[in-house]
This record gives C-alpha cells, sequence and structure tokens, in this order.
C-alpha cells in the first residue's frame, strides 16, 4: 500500500468512533425532528402513521407568535445587557496588572461552574415574597408589599444576564488583552474625546470579541427553558417552555417537533447573519471557534 | 490623562452580582428558619435530614453510575476525536469532524434533549439510565476533544520520533511517551465530563425514564415542590463538590505547562 493511502485509512480509523457517534446521537436526531414536525401524533404520546401538514398550519396562532416573539426580545435585551456590562468589565480585565488579570479572570470563571440549577434556584429564593430582595426593596420604600419580582419578564431577564454574562466577558477580554492600548492614546493626542476613543478605535478593536460574545448568549437564550420555567411563570413563557409542555404535558411528540424545528431555524439565523457580515477570512474562527 | 473609574465600578458591580446569591444560599443553608430569609440561628439539620433522605442517595448513585460511564466513555471517544484532529488538521475530513464535535458546544440544550428524545422513541428505545448515559456520552465528547486538543497543541511530536529512533515501537512510544505527557490533559478533560455529566440537567430531563432520577433531576423537583432549606443544604454540598472538581482540573490542566 502506498504510503499517502495508509495515511488516509489511518485517519478514517481514528475519526471512524466520533463520526460515527455524533452521525447517530446529533446529526440523525436533529434530521428527525424535522421529519417527525410532519407526522401525525397518536393517542399514546407517540407519532401515529402517515403524514400531515396539520400540525405545522397549527403553529400559525396568536398565542405562539407572541411567545416567538417574547422569546425572541427576551434573548435580545439579554443580549444588550450582557454587552453592556461585559465591556467595561472586560476591558478593565484587560487594563489591570498582569499579576491581577489572572486572579479577576478566576473570580469571573468560579461562578460559572457552579452548578445551573442551584445560581436559578438562588435568585428564585432571593426574589421571593420573603427573599431578601424583596425585603430590602421594601425597606428603601421601593416596592409595596404587594409587588412581585418573581414571575415576571424582568425577572428572567435577570437571571438570564446572570447566567450568561461570565459566558460574554471572556471572548472580550479575550479580544480586548490582544489590543493595543496605545491606539487609544494616540486618538487621544490627536483631540478624541475620551467617549470617541473608546467608540471609534476600542470598540472596532475587539470587533470579534463582541460578536463571539453575542452569539454565545444570543443563542442559548433563545433555548432558555429553566430560567422561564423556574422565575418566570406563565406570563413569561418562552418557546423552550412550550416544547417542554408539549412533550411532558399534553405528551405531542409531532407538535414539540414543529416548535423544536422552529427553534433550530431561529438558531441558524443569527449563525448565518454573523457569517454574511463578517469578513471572510475571519469568518470561520468565529462561528467555530479557533480551527485547529 | 485622566482615567474613567467607571469600568472599575462596573467591574466590582458584576463581580458582586456574581457572588451575591451564591453567599446567600450557602448562608442559609446553615439557617433553622424554614422559609424567612431572617438569621434564625445556626442549624446543620438540614444537612441530618438530607442525609436520611433515601430519595437522595438513590439519585446520588444513578448520578454516580451515569458520570463515571459516560466519562470512560467520552474520554476514549474524545481522546481518538482530539489526535484525529491534530494529526491530520487541514484535511477535508477533520473539518467536517471539527464541525461536528464543535456543534455540541454551541446548540441550546433543550433542542439536544429534544432530538435524543425523538430518536429514542422512533428507535423504540427504553428511557432510562442507558438513555442518559448515551446522551451524555453526546456531549462529553466534544469537552473532553476540546480539552484534550489544546493539550496535544502544546505537545513536542519530535519526542516520539526521538523515542523510536532509540528502538522504541509505535506501542511502545505511545504508552512510554505519548501518555505520561498527555496524562494531565486526559485527567483535566475527564474531570471536566464528569462534572457536565453530574450537572447536567435539561438534556437529562428529556432522556430520563422512570426509576432514573438524578441528582439534577431531584434537585429540580425540590425545588419545584419541596423545602427550600433542603435545597440550600444540597446545593451547598453541591458546590463543594464542583468546586473541589474544578479546582483540581485546572491545576492538572496547568501542571507542567
Amino acid at each position: 500500500m502506498k504510503r499517502h493511502q495508509r495515511r488516509r485509512l489511518q485517519e478514517w480509523l481514528v475519526s471512524l468512533p466520533t463520526l460515527f457517534w455524533l452521525s447517530l446521537f446529533l446529526v440523525i436526531p436533529t434530521l428527525l425532528v424535522f421529519a417527525i414536525a410532519f407526522r401525525p401524533a397518536n393517542p399514546y404520546g407517540g407519532i401515529g402513521p402517515g403524514w400531515t401538514l396539520e400540525t405545522i398550519r397549527s403553529l400559525w396562532d396568536a398565542g405562539y407568535l407572541a411567545i416567538a416573539w417574547r422569546t425572541l426580545w427576551i434573548s435580545l435585551l439579554t443580549t444588550v445587557l450582557c454587552l453592556l456590562l461585559a465591556v467595561p468589565t472586560g476591558y478593565f480585565i484587560a487594563r489591570a496588572p498582569e499579576k491581577w488579570r489572572n486572579r479577576l479572570l478566576m473570580f469571573v470563571i468560579v461562578p460559572f461552574w457552579t452548578s445551573f440549577l442551584v445560581r436559578v434556584f438562588a435568585w428564585r429564593s432571593l426574589l421571593h415574597p420573603e427573599g431578601l430582595i424583596k425585603r430590602m426593596l421594601e425597606a428603601l420604600g421601593l416596592a409595596g408589599p404587594q409587588a412581585t419580582l418573581l414571575y415576571h419578564p424582568a425577572a428572567v431577564v435577570l437571571v438570564m444576564v446572570y447566567t450568561f454574562l461570565p459566558f460574554t466577558i471572556l471572548p472580550i477580554y479575550a479580544a480586548a488583552e490582544k489590543f493595543d492600548f496605545r491606539l487609544v492614546e494616540a486618538a487621544r493626542d490627536l483631540g478624541a474625546r475620551p467617549f470617541q476613543a473608546f467608540r471609534r478605535v476600542f470598540l472596532p478593536g475587539i470587533r470579534r470579541g463582541l460578536l463571539t460574545a453575542v452569539l454565545v448568549v444570543f443563542i442559548p437564550a433563545l433555548g432558555s427553558y429553566i430560567i422561564p420555567d423556574l422565575v418566570g411563570g406563565p406570563s413569561s413563557e418562552m418557546l423552550g417552555n412550550k416544547i417542554a409542555q408539549r412533550v411532558f404535558v399534553d405528551r405531542n411528540l409531532p407538535h414539540a417537533a414543529a416548535l423544536s424545528a422552529v427553534l433550530i431555524l431561529a438558531v441558524l439565523a443569527p449563525l448565518i447573519a454573523v457569517l454574511v457580515l463578517q469578513r471572510k477570512k475571519d469568518r470561520a474562527d468565529i462561528v467555530i471557534g479557533e480551527a485547529p | 490623562m485622566k482615567k474613567s473609574r467607571l469600568p472599575l465600578a462596573v467591574t466590582v458591580l458584576v463581580l458582586a452580582f456574581f457572588y451575591l446569591p451564591i453567599v446567600i444560599l450557602i448562608v442559609n443553608s446553615f439557617n433553622s428558619a424554614r422559609f424567612s430569609s431572617s438569621w434564625q440561628g445556626f442549624t446543620l439539620g438540614w444537612y441530618a435530614q438530607l442525609f436520611r433522605s433515601p430519595e437522595i442517595w438513590a439519585a446520588v448513585r444513578n448520578t454516580l453510575i451515569i458520570a463515571v460511564t459516560s466519562t470512560a466513555v467520552s474520554l476514549v471517544l474524545g481522546t481518538a476525536a482530539a489526535f484525529a484532529l491534530h494529526r491530520y488538521a487541514g484535511s477535508r475530513l477533520q473539518r467536517l469532524h471539527y464541525t461536528l464535535i464543535y456543534t455540541p458546544l454551541v446548540v441550546p440544550e433543550i433542542l439536544m434533549g429534544i432530538s435524543l428524545l425523538m430518536a429514542f422513541v422512533a428507535a423504540g428505545v427504553g428511557l432510562g439510565l442507558f438513555t442518559i448515559f448515551l446522551a451524555h456520552v453526546t456531549f462529553c465528547v466534544s469537552y473532553v476533544a476540546m480539552v484534550v486538543l489544546a493539550r496535544l497543541q502544546d505537545f513536542d511530536f519530535s519526542l516520539i520520533e526521538a523515542a523510536q529512533d532509540l528502538g522504541a515501537s509505535p506501542w511502545q512510544s505511545t504508552r512510554k511517551v505519548l501518555l505520561p505527557l498527555l496524562l494531565p490533559g486526559l485527567a483535566a478533560g475527564g474531570l471536566l465530563a464528569f462534572t457536565l455529566s453530574v450537572d447536567d440537567f435539561v438534556i437529562t430531563f428529556f432522556v430520563a425514564g422512570p426509576g432514573s432520577t438524578t441528582l439534577p433531576l431531584r434537585i429540580y423537583s425540590l425545588i419545584k415542590y419541596g423545602a427550600p432549606p433542603l435545597i440550600n443544604a444540597l446545593s451547598t454540598l453541591l458546590l463543594a463538590v464542583t468546586l473541589t472538581a474544578v479546582v483540581a482540573s485546572q491545576k492538572l490542566a496547568r501542571l507542567k505547562r
């Protein structure tokens, strides 16, 4: 056998286990979601015989449109708030003395390593009518005894910002750390006001970090399920909650599949938008990370 | 040039925001008050009650079975994948391979959960510990592959060639040179997979069946229907375990770097 052919064979042999596993448990299941959306449900919570367009048609419903719209604005608002907090923080960490940088970074990473469910629960008890925040607001006269903090879209946004903020800070910090801050000084020397220098020199300089940050918040935010479930209540339901309801309450898998298909398309949209917006050169790196 | 204080102020605020809920949760796990947020005396009672609960122990057992098995399998698969990605970098197959490995890291968990559920239902596989294991391997592989890949990129492959020039067989050079040097990366990847498996709720929720309740599933039902202080205690313990694992994996990842 030729050397070249042997190398090809070896490559296939080492790659085959994961290619096989991920085809079986990632690619095929995703395709199945699209297929099952066109199948009828059977009364036992399974998938009936034949094909139908009924499920897809039933998605065009005022209730669903309201939920799709809410999912979108909650995710967008979360992304914007995360960026507003993450840019100054990432900037500060990148400008801190080297000794401090790693410590600060550790402080940012540690909470994101604790159990996600536990963090959401912690907020649930803080926002509870008997919880600390409510009491503080009452003591300050900012909230009446009847005000509810929990089960409100604002609570969902708050906890989502809490959950996704570390993911936003990291890429912005990584970009800011590589940024040449002498450029900002040069702009200032040339007469730019501090905010002008920040907006016209620093922000474009960390553009790639910003784009990565937007994707790592916006995409998972669209698929949120636990946060609206535990702190949101019925008035803050998102697409994820509807999918779970169709599976666990109504036991209607085709309906859940149709909603999931919508979510998959919604997740793909920002990815494609970035591909179009970005210059060819650094396209792939933003979407799929730094390729080896 | 006067420096703006704004970034400092925001950073301090953000860090306070990060730690406030966690600190209060830990403090409240030792609070003898049942519902109130005011301090009513120190107690270890919630922990004692936790240790006496048979449901918690059953959940711990299920969680550990799944975490150990899925870590083992994802370590083998992920390491092979990382090796392929590194060794044959740039080929068309590896670009596809990389995209496949990367996808679970960006896809929202609920989509992975629901699509796996559909696949298991369509294939007629009964839901239970086995389906949870399959699901966990599927997302753990990606993390293991990424961690090991990062380690491989620092690895000096001329060491292998040197070993072979000195007469080592391919097997010997792999076992005696590559593996020992790669071990910290494997341990870090394994710990990460273990932590993620122990912690996963959303995907597990979709593919779990009767009798396969894991710890996060138990916590979820406690949050929905149970006593808050009990969850505080359980959360504090879980936090301690996760943090220990993370610190250990960080130490390992940095070892001899």
